[in-house]
């Protein structure tokens, strides 16, 4: 399998046509726009999961904080929202006309200035791809570097994300507290409420889902990929081999916290809406059970894991609220001790043989042409 | 021996190496120098402070005290992968290999370029590594191996991975933690004769117990006890040693 370097294997480039099928054509053909809206909130830790699938499934570095990247893309994103929806015009009832609403009920009279850098559309796409970057590679450093790892590592991550949900609800007057930042109207002067504008955003999603998964495979295909899959059964010899571990997590973890950003920018443009409730602990997890659940060693997988289990939650929790919680907590410990390769690994060693072994059996001598040689495909 | 030589002008030059574990000093106020082109063979009885010895010096363990000089630079206060590299290979007692990946992959990584995050994101598998790669895997026996994931290979071609692997990293100075322990005969006459084809060309440290292989190999040896030199020599010196021959040969 080595010398085949091809970008998609067989196996993968089915899978991406047939995600690209369902999301593209399938789902928009059969849903309605309500249910299609929910699905592009589904999607959007998607994005979450294709990072996960680097950091922990390949880097093996367990975050159980990916709810904090999840929440500053997504409040990125709502702060340059809230600002267009905040003109002179649209507050004139307020005290101070011209400033979000949650400023004006805290007696702030004033933009704070690290929300200055948000009227601009440009400023706002560059910070939500920034500044994860920026917090994800101070805690890689402070953690790495010191070589703190494994449960550890996950302990502390959780630690970050409880720690960002109490600032985010203590700072009301800047963050909007524990209501979030609502009410948000237009993108550039376009109504992001309408059915519309809903369909657009979810095919501009899907789109940027594909680059997200090119960009995962495009990582996983190189030389550090394949680093990062040594790093995590055998450290010591990546270390010996003359490579510093820690840039290479560092790196792990901060291409982990990209991919979740723009996921909660995302989030943010189809629900109308930020708030503290995605970053805490529990969302940080349940990102963590649906890359789970589809295979935390596969980048489709964690996409159909994110579509299954919040296509799941949504239909029990409107039947069984109370239940709901303990079904995910059971799923996950079901994966985890019966199919530590989640969905993806069930599909790898159940399906895939017994399609191939029909396909063989029905027409014999088509293998599949493997290239004999060639460098990772740009 | 060592009045006169400064210690640039040894390849390795341990001098006063001392590693205390919660009081217990594993090796203690240790001073030896390596050649360049040597092959030093390290034995002596368990706990005897051998491997911690090659710790030290690949800088898995920092040391106490003392100074470890290679090519007159030092490497205690190197990171591990600086020590690498500035040109130190390390073979470790248990095949440390990658098991998910194949020996072609194995190889590759090994491979002494792109060795930093961007540099191995831009990394090209060219011409280059791939002649380089089938050589090396031809010299471990390896060849027709080559697309096998390293977890279906056998104890003994773990071993030889590995040190493929060191191969490959080209080191000045290569060091081997008892790399025939765990064969069979066959494995282990194999090794001994790819031991004596890569050790040329560069300084050799092995730690090993099989004493017909460190007669074959060794240019000195140096017995440790109790983590301090109790002789160091020949191999005719070192067996004709009486407290050598008390301590470890005798029994």
């Amino acid at each position: 399998m080595v010398i085949n370097s091809r970008f998609f294997n067989r196996s993968e480039l089915i899978g991406f046509f047939a995600l690209a099928l369902v999301l593209f054509v399938i789902l928009p053909l059969f849903l309605d726009i309500f249910r299609l809206n929910l699905v592009a909130k589904y999607l959007t830790y998607a994005f979450v999961g294709i990072g996960l699938v680097l950091c922990w499934g390949y880097g093996g570095i367990l975050s159980l904080g990916q709810g904090v990247f999840f929440g500053l893309g997504g409040y990125c994103m709502a702060m340059y929202l809230k600002l267009e929806a905040s003109s002179v015009a649209n507050t004139k009832i307020q005290s101070t006309p011209g400033i979000p609403d949650f400023m004006d009920w805290n007696q702030i009279t004033q933009i704070p200035l690290f929300w200055k850098p948000f009227h601009s559309f440009p400023l706002t796409i560059l910070a939500i791809l920034v500044v994860p970057a920026f917090f994800a590679f101070i805690i890689g450093a402070a953690m790495f570097k010191r070589r703190v790892g494994g449960v550890y590592f996950a302990i502390i991550t959780q630690a970050i994300a409880a720690i960002l949900t109490i600032l985010i609800v203590g700072q009301q007057g800047y963050t909007g507290g524990i209501n979030g930042i609502t009410d948000l109207r237009t993108l550039h002067g376009w109504d992001i409420r309408t059915d519309h504008a809903k369909f657009i955003l979810y095919f501009v999603e899907v789109v940027l889902l594909f680059g997200c998964i090119i960009a995962a495979q495009f990582i996983r295909l190189t030389k550090l990929g394949r680093i990062l899959v040594a790093m995590r059964d055998q450290e010591d010899r990546v270390r010996f081999s003359g490579y510093s571990v820690a840039n290479f997590m560092i790196f792990a973890f901060c291409a982990a916290a990209v991919f979740a950003s723009i996921g909660g920018a995302l989030f943010t443009l189809e629900v109308g809406f930020m708030s503290p409730s995605f970053v805490g602990i529990v969302p940080s997890i349940e990102m963590v059970i649906y890359t789970a659940v589809g295979g935390r060693m596969s980048i489709f997988g964690a996409v159909w894991g994110s579509l299954l289990v919040n296509f799941a939650k949504t239909s029990l929790s409107e039947s069984f609220p109370q239940l709901w919680l303990f079904g995910l907590g059971a799923l996950f410990i079901a994966v985890v001790l019966a199919f530590p390769n989640g969905l993806s690994g069930i599909w790898a060693d159940y399906v895939q043989p017994r399609i191939d072994r029909l396909l063989a059996s029905r027409k014999p001598k088509s293998a599949p042409g493997y290239v004999a040689d060639g460098a990772p495909a740009e | 021996m060592l009045i006169g030589h400064q210690p640039k002008d040894f390849l390795l030059a341990v001098s006063g190496l001392t590693v205390s574990f919660d009081g217990f000093k594993a090796v203690n106020d240790l001073s030896f120098y390596v050649e360049e082109n040597e092959i030093r063979v390290i034995i002596g009885p368990n706990g005897a402070g051998k491997t911690t010895v090659l710790d030290l010096i690949c800088g898995k363990t920092r040391a106490t005290s003392g100074s470890i000089q290679f090519r007159g630079q030092e490497l205690t206060r190197l990171r591990e992968n600086e020590i690498v590299q500035a040109g130190v290979g390390r073979k470790f007692q248990t095949p440390s290999v990658f098991e998910d990946l194949t020996v072609f992959e194995n190889l590759e990584i090994s491979y002494p370029r792109g060795r930093t995050v961007f540099g191995s994101l831009a990394f090209k598998r060219d011409d280059a590594v791939k002649q380089r790669v089938e050589e090396v895997a031809e010299m471990i026996f390896l060849k027709d191996r080559l697309n096998t994931y390293a977890d279906q290979l056998s104890h003994g071609q773990k071993q030889w991975l590995e040190i493929g692997m060191l191969l490959i990293q080209d080191p000045d100075l290569l060091m081997l933690d008892e790399p025939v322990a765990g064969m069979s005969v066959s494995e282990r006459a194999k090794t001994a004769e790819l031991l004596n084809r890569i050790i040329k060309d560069r300084s050799v440290l092995v730690i090993e117990h099989d004493m017909k292989f460190v007669e074959d190999i060794a240019h000195k040896v140096t017995v440790l006890h109790q983590g301090q030199i109790l002789s160091e020599g020949t191999m005719e010196h070192v067996k004709n040693d009486p407290k050598v021959i008390e301590v470890y040969l005798g029994h």
